[in-house]
């Protein structure tokens, strides 16, 4: 009878493995994941709005491009004033995007950055993006969407160039737009 | 233990019971391991005819025998039935018949959950199977099924697949559940862990490895589920999630998932190529200590399937050098098996010539692993034939002439019968001669360029392809040469002596062929 009891007791573990590894791949995996490209800005991905100031290195200067992309479906009109500036390290600096929503109905709509190239994400803060909130169009409406950023003193070097680029993605479905008041 | 004493007034509770009932309600590890074995060879069947319609379209350049939409389908479902479907069932078809044999247990340590493990596969399958005959088809995104092509592209059918891979992820956990505790807690007396063959050992290793990464596959497709339609955003960058992080968690299954397919093959064949070349295995503790290495390594490698999505460099160092590392132990295993064979008295039956046709070819697979694991060589290989030829030269001399060398060395004990010699060598040769074929100049036309997973090509690669799609004909079709083989040796043939190979070791020879239906009811005595 001790085989039965050993046998019920390895089983007990072996599930308790299983669900475990379920949890960690549900409920672990993706938030470590987020985190870890945050901290290390990996994939492009910019980290939250950035409170602090820097003194302006007026010696160097990087050009920033910007880039607009509707992802697939998305039907506003949708792009940066400017296509790129020049800037210096340390600096706050402005962009604006423009949106327009050329459809016969209320449409709310989120941008997602990326930075490229990837190293250099995690040295390009945004101290105000209209990517920090979702936007809500009602049908022909056009609004300028600012972006406010500061590149990092500590940029490397060999960085000389650099892309903000945005999707705009329709999310009218998930977060469906409030009526518009009278 | 009573039923042991009256040995002889309850015979007729011994033998299986009569008719169709026998098969649905058997817990007997036998049974089970036919039904396994049977199963898989099936799903070998229609996965490699999946693998004939895509081998006939890419016959010539050009579209002409299926649509782009019905090839997609075909290579997404012949490598899901290939790998949950043929390969991983094979192995648990082997583990059912032969570890209790091995290690002197009289079954599995959980017979119930043995039988429910295996009737959870035709289900599974036939869920897979009908997405194909669904309005939209089946899916139609590799069997890698990478968000967001399965989630916000893929067709309706795709929470079929989901609850498939659920239902098959439960099967393999349970089949591994028992495999350890069978093996953990039902060896005879004497018959400690270093004495285990190394089959044993490693499908002990690869259950473990089933039980840490089968549930982050479910994990995944749940994520899935949930994106499609729960409205959660995993894998969705509008709400704040990244498709990147589906192939993280898919390749941190993915990969250890297919050492899961070739261990238990090097199990298998290192208990053949002793058996044939006269000699003891070379290095058992080695090859113990070198499967537990290739396991753990498993773990921590997976990001050389996605060099191209753009990881750090540091990252791409780690990954590069990690996987480099598991030569080190492959090659452990390489150099046993041949010093297990110098010097040997060596005689090449069908077992054998499987046996070192998979050292060879599997080394192949292996050399091109390693090409594909130089990261910036990778960008140049990435998503090209050359990726398929190297994961084909691992699996089908890997893993599947592990399994058909399996097959021949215990079909005497299964059947009681030998299998005819002369058309098991043909079945080899052509299987080798086919294998070769197909898969060889699939590096050629890889390095050349040739992207993977489209029905239509440039016409420079006409020749080669024309090569690879007879040589996959060839091999396909010897398949039924085999199944043919089986029959023959099911329904006659010389009886087999209980140790029909003279160099065979092993507590599963010490039994009568056929194994009786129950076998080690009492422990035998281990030295």
């Amino acid at each position: 009878m001790s085989e039965v009891i050993a046998t019920r007791r390895l089983v007990t573990r072996l599930l308790i493995v299983v669900v475990v590894m379920f949890c960690f791949g549900i409920f672990v995996l993706p938030p470590f994941y987020d985190a870890m490209c945050r901290v290390f800005g990996i994939n492009g991905k910019t980290a939250g709005a950035y409170q602090g100031e820097q003194m302006v290195d007026e010696q160097r200067q990087v050009r920033v491009q910007f880039l607009a992309t509707n992802a697939a479906g998305m039907v506003w009109e949708f792009g940066p004033q400017a296509d790129e500036i020049l800037v210096h390290p340390g600096e706050a600096r402005d962009m604006l995007f423009v949106a327009y929503n050329p459809s016969d109905k209320p449409m709310s709509a989120q941008a997602i950055p990326s930075v490229s190239p990837s190293k250099a994400a995690a040295f390009f803060h945004k101290t105000e993006c209209f990517c920090f909130t979702q936007q809500v169009l009602q049908p022909g409406e056009r609004i300028e969407m600012p972006v406010r950023f500061i590149v990092d003193r500590d940029l490397p070097q060999d960085v000389k160039h650099l892309t903000l680029g945005y999707t705009l993605f329709d999310i009218t479905a998930r977060k469906p737009p409030v009526a518009q008041a009278p | 233990m009573s039923a042991v004493i009256d040995h002889g007034h309850t015979d007729h509770h011994h033998g299986p019971a009569k008719g169709l009932m026998r098969w649905v309600l058997t817990t007997n590890h036998k049974d089970i391991g036919t039904m396994y074995l049977w199963f898989s060879f099936c799903m070998f069947l229609l996965g490699g005819s999946m693998a004939m319609v895509i081998r006939a379209e890419l016959f010539q350049p050009g579209l002409q025998i299926v649509q782009p939409e019905f090839f997609n389908q075909m290579t997404t479902m012949h490598g899901l039935i290939m790998v949950f479907g043929a390969v991983m069932p094979a192995f648990v078809g082997l583990a059912n018949w032969m570890i209790p044999l091995m290690i002197g247990a009289p079954d599995m340590a959980l017979p119930r959950m043995n039988n429910f493990s295996f009737w959870l596969l035709p289900a599974a399958f036939g869920l897979l199977v009908s997405t194909l005959f669904m309005e939209g088809g089946g899916p139609n995104f590799g069997w890698t099924f990478y968000a967001p092509l399965s989630t916000t592209y893929g067709p309706e059918s795709t929470t079929f697949f989901i609850f498939a891979v659920h239902l098959m992820g439960i099967s393999s956990i349970m089949g591994a559940i028992n495999v350890v505790a069978t093996i953990l807690n039902l060896r005879a007396p004497g018959m400690t862990l270093m004495k285990m063959p190394l089959f044993v050992w490693t499908w002990l290793i690869t259950a473990f490895l089933l039980i840490a990464v089968m549930p982050v596959l479910a994990g995944c497709v749940t994520m899935m589920l949930m994106d499609i339609h729960f409205g959660t955003s995993f894998f969705n960058a509008a709400g704040g999630g990244d498709p990147v992080l589906f192939q993280h968690v898919f390749w941190f299954f993915g990969h250890p998932e297919v050492y899961i397919m070739i261990l238990p093959a090097f199990g298998a064949v290192s208990s053949i190529i002793p058996a044939f070349a006269r000699k003891p295995l070379f290095g058992y503790t080695s090859m113990v200590y070198a499967t537990a290495a290739i396991a753990f390594l498993s773990f921590i490698v997976w990001a050389h399937h996605m060099f191209t999505v753009g990881i750090p460099l540091t990252g791409e160092l780690f990954f590069m050098y990690a996987t480099m590392l598991i030569a080190v132990p492959t090659g452990v295993k390489v150099f046993n098996w041949a010093s297990t064979m110098w010097q040997g008295s060596m005689t090449f039956e069908a077992p054998m010539l499987f046996s070192v046709a998979f050292v060879i070819l599997f080394t192949i697979g292996g050399f091109s692993g390693l090409m594909l694991a130089i990261a910036p060589a990778d960008f140049q290989y990435h998503d090209t034939y050359f990726v398929v030829a190297h994961f084909h030269y691992v699996l089908v001399p890997g893993a599947i002439f592990g399994i058909f060398a399996s097959a021949y060395y215990w079909l005497p004990k299964w059947t009681g019968h030998m299998y005819d010699e002369t058309l098991a060598k043909l079945h080899f040769w052509m299987s080798f001669i086919g294998m070769n074929l197909a898969f060889f100049p699939m590096h050629f036309v890889g390095l050349a360029g040739m992207p993977r997973r489209i029905p239509d090509y440039n016409m420079m690669f006409a020749n080669f392809n024309m090569i690879s799609s007879i040589g996959a004909f060839m091999f396909g079709a010897t398949q039924l040469l085999f199944l043919f083989i089986v029959i023959k040796c099911i329904r006659g043939g010389k009886p087999a002596p209980a140790k029909p190979w003279d160099g065979a070791e092993g507590l599963e020879w010490t039994v009568p062929s056929p194994a009786p239906y129950h076998t080690f009811s009492t422990p035998p005595e281990v030295k």
